[in-house]
């Protein structure tokens, strides 16, 4: 059986006392409970009228560093497509005329297989894939869910608050 | 013959050997770079420095003949130490960009800075701006700042590819590689020293940044380009070949192959397939068909002619097994003794690997019984040698003809006489001008893609494997090789979509045809053919494709040409990648 039988196995219930098996007082109990609750500071939030910033150490959506000039850090070593468990990113490098000679021609996440684990963050010798805040992740069709560097690139400046956070944990 | 010590265990050299050939031989690694098996000794990169006893200074195990009664130590402190500092020196200036080295992954300064360094450098000062992306010959580039000075590049360029034309220039710090001046290292064997660099100073235009050395699935293969079939591996992702590389075979081509095997055979793999049996329709137009209707009236149509009629053609383009299915069908169905074959020479023997027979086969159809047919010098216009298969087209006897994959049609003259044969099935992998002259085409798997042996010139047979998969994928003895990529992905990854084409073994249309005509065959793969050769041929007795192996056999009448493979190598000399397929 592929359920845990201790929790569905009769034998093992509690035995109800005899004001339990009354019914009523343990429904009144509930709803006092509840009434108790009204009054108390409310936790949930009204997402997504209201959002969550969250805090510069949560791993959101990986994406690629822009630098200034539009062009990505990333030189296409393949070392966190190598490392990335679930196998989520494909990297296809090709030759530039800039100082650093390779550059990812594909750079494409599945993040229907990303499991936000942050290894490829981790490896990058170059800092260019990092953890955003972006937790937003919808589709409504498979091929959706596999990232360009049109969806992955996002400028420097707005990533700022990650990339301190980073250097900081590194020293 | 001396004896004598490494690291406490007695070995027995031969007179003149040294300390490192001795290593090697039983399996010890000492680190090194400059030295290569097949070059001469320069000593200059000190990375094999050992301790010998009663020697003051640490020796060069490369360039230390052993003496009786030596006593050499690779693992003391002092060796050890040694060791360390060479590497500390070795990458003071060196740029250390591996992320965009292809070299990564099979570089020995990268595995030597894991083994044998301290992990940390003290020098803080800038370090050396040199030459980058400088172009040495039309197929390297030369990275000056990873360059170690090792002077294999140079040594390989005098001693064996004859073009003494790379040199060091500058002294000191600032020394670099350069051609001498007005020069080009162009030969066809230049692509060589990329394999031998040790570092990633060497780059070939070929294959920059297709891809990482982790991200291909590697499997031994035979070069299709001319008759040496020098031993080769196949760098394979997403079901495309991304290069070829040299395998060290003593009884081959030792440690090389040449730049046109290693660039202008596999594009051939990749690009311009014949994707599924094709046949001519009313109008004369190619359509897709399946193989049992192509079978079919191939079958049909053949026995519609006298047995004179028929032109039966093997070739040498392909392994022996498909050379010696056909040549059954045409025994049983055609009363022929023996079928031809059409030679391709071209050009004259370089002297060093390439023949001027391209094909990679002509030994192998030969064995298997096939007979050679003049040759037909494609080049230069000259006047086509007297042959039997072009009198016989020209003589209009021949009005059907079935052939295996082999693009013959190239020569003018024989395209000129095809004009009267009324029937024409070939086998074919490329769109040719031959496939295109065709009533039938049946589609065939490329030498990457399947089993099968070829016989080199010198009678050395070698097997292939199957490195690129088909739609029909004959499963030989081992597990196709696969990368991570390719065994991890699903349909829904766009890395796992590399194209299958829908092609097969020659074998299996020759017995679809034979089949037809009323034999009984019943061979599943290609083994089995190989199998009966071997029982029915003196020349192959014996050999299976467990006994061939990855560095093949010669065949019976040749058996004295069998050279021992020199060293037990611990460390792959030609662009072995350390960390290849597998996970
Ligand atoms: S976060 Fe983890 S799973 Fe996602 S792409 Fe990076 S390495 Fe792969
Ligand atoms: S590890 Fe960094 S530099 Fe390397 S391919 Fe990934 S993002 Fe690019
Ligand atoms: S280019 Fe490579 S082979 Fe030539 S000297 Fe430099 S490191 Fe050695
Ligand atoms: S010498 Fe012949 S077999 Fe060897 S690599 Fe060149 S073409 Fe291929
Ligand atoms: S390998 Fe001996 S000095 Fe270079």
């Amino acid at each position: 059986m592929g359920y845990n039988t201790k929790y569905n196995n009769p034998s093992t219930n509690r035995k109800l006392t005899l004001w339990e098996k009354l019914y009523l007082p343990e429904v009144i109990r509930g709803l006092l409970t509840t009434f108790k609750h009204i009054f108390r500071p409310k936790f949930t939030r009204q997402y997504p009228e209201e959002r969550w910033d969250p805090p510069a150490s949560f791993r959101g959506r990986p994406v690629l560093v822009m630098e200034e000039n539009g062009s990505e850090r990333c030189v296409a070593c393949g070392l966190c497509s190598r490392v990335c468990p679930p196998l989520a990113i494909e990297v296809r490098a090709s030759e530039t005329e800039q100082l650093k000679e390779r550059y990812p021609v594909v750079f494409e996440i599945n993040m229907l297989r990303c499991i936000f684990c942050g290894f490829c963050e981790e490896v990058c010798p170059e800092e260019a894939i990092i953890m955003s805040k972006d937790y937003e992740l919808v589709f409504r069709d498979p091929s959706e869910g596999i990232f360009g560097k049109d969806k992955l690139l996002v400028p420097k400046a707005e990533l700022k608050e990650r990339l301190d956070f980073l250097a900081e944990m590194r020293n | 013959m001396p004896k004598f010590t490494i690291d406490g265990n007695e070995y027995e050299a031969q007179a003149g050997q040294t300390i490192i050939q001795v290593a090697q031989e039983n399996g010890i690694d000492i680190p090194h770079f400059c030295w290569h098996p097949a070059l001469s000794v320069a000593g200059n990169c000190r990375m094999c420095l050992v301790e010998v006893e009663k020697t003051p200074k640490l020796q060069i195990a490369c360039g230390t003949i052993v003496t009786e009664g030596m006593v050499v130590k690779t693992l003391s402190e002092t060796a050890t130490k040694g060791r360390e500092d060479v590497m500390e020196f070795l990458l003071i200036n060196h740029p250390l960009d591996c992320p965009i080295c292809d070299e990564a992954g099979q570089c020995k300064l990268q595995d030597y800075a894991f083994d044998h360094s301290r992990g940390e450098s003290r020098f803080v000062e800038e370090k050396n701006h040199k030459d980058k992306r400088m172009p040495l010959g039309p197929q390297i580039l030369f990275d000056g700042e990873r360059c170690i000075s090792c002077s294999r590049c140079i040594r390989f360029a005098e001693e064996v590819a004859h073009q003494p034309v790379l040199t060091f220039v500058h002294r000191g710090d600032h020394v670099t590689i350069n051609a001498v001046p007005a020069e080009s290292f162009d030969n066809n064997m230049s692509m060589n020293v990329i394999d031998i660099c040790p570092v990633g100073a060497l780059t070939s235009r070929d294959f920059r940044f297709k891809a990482r050395v982790w991200d291909m699935s590697f499997t031994d293969s035979v070069c299709p380009g001319c008759s040496r079939g020098c031993s080769t591996r196949i760098g394979v992702r997403n079901n495309e070949i991304l290069r070829t590389e040299p395998r060290n075979n003593p009884n081959v081509n030792s440690y090389w192959m040449c730049d046109y095997g290693r660039v202008e055979m596999y594009p051939a793999v990749n690009e311009g397939r014949i994707d599924g049996p094709r046949m001519k329709d009313a109008a004369g137009k190619q359509q897709a068909t399946d193989y049992d209707t192509a079978a079919r009236v191939t079958a049909e149509t053949l026995k519609k002619y006298h047995k004179d009629e028929v032109l039966i053609l093997g070739s040498a383009a392909v392994p022996v097994e498909d050379n010696y299915a056909m040549l059954k069908l045409a025994r049983e169905h055609f009363g022929k003794q023996t079928i031809p074959f059409i030679s391709h020479i071209v050009g004259e023997d370089d002297r060093l690997l390439l023949k001027a027979d391209k094909t990679p086969n002509s030994m192998g159809a030969t064995l298997a019984g096939c007979v050679a047919d003049g040759h037909y010098p494609h080049v230069h216009g000259e006047k086509a040698a007297h042959t039997t298969v072009l009198e016989l087209l020209r003589s209009r006897k021949i009005k059907a003809v079935f052939a295996l994959g082999d693009n013959f049609l190239t020569d003018p003259q024989l395209l000129e006489a095809f004009e009267h044969v009324e029937f024409f099935a070939c086998h074919a992998a490329n769109e040719t001008i031959t496939s295109r002259r065709a009533d039938v085409v049946f589609s065939i798997s490329h030498w990457a893609e399947r089993d099968g042996v070829f016989v080199n010139f010198e009678g050395w047979a070698q097997s292939l494997n199957p490195a690129v998969t088909t739609n029909y994928q004959v499963r030989g003895r081992d597990q196709l090789n696969m990368s991570r990529l390719d065994r991890f992905g699903s349909p829904y990854d766009k890395w796992a979509r590399g194209h299958k084409r829908d092609a097969r073994e020659g074998w299996h249309f020759v017995q679809l045809v034979s089949n037809q005509l009323g034999s009984k065959w019943h061979y599943l793969h290609t083994e089995q053919l190989f199998e009966e050769i071997a029982a029915t041929n003196p020349e192959f007795k014996g050999m299976s494709y467990e006994s061939l192996g990855s560095l093949g056999q010669p065949i019976a009448s040749k058996h004295s040409m069998v050279k021992e493979p020199i060293y037990q190598e611990v460390y792959q000399e030609t662009g072995a990648p350390l960390m290849g397929s597998g996970n």
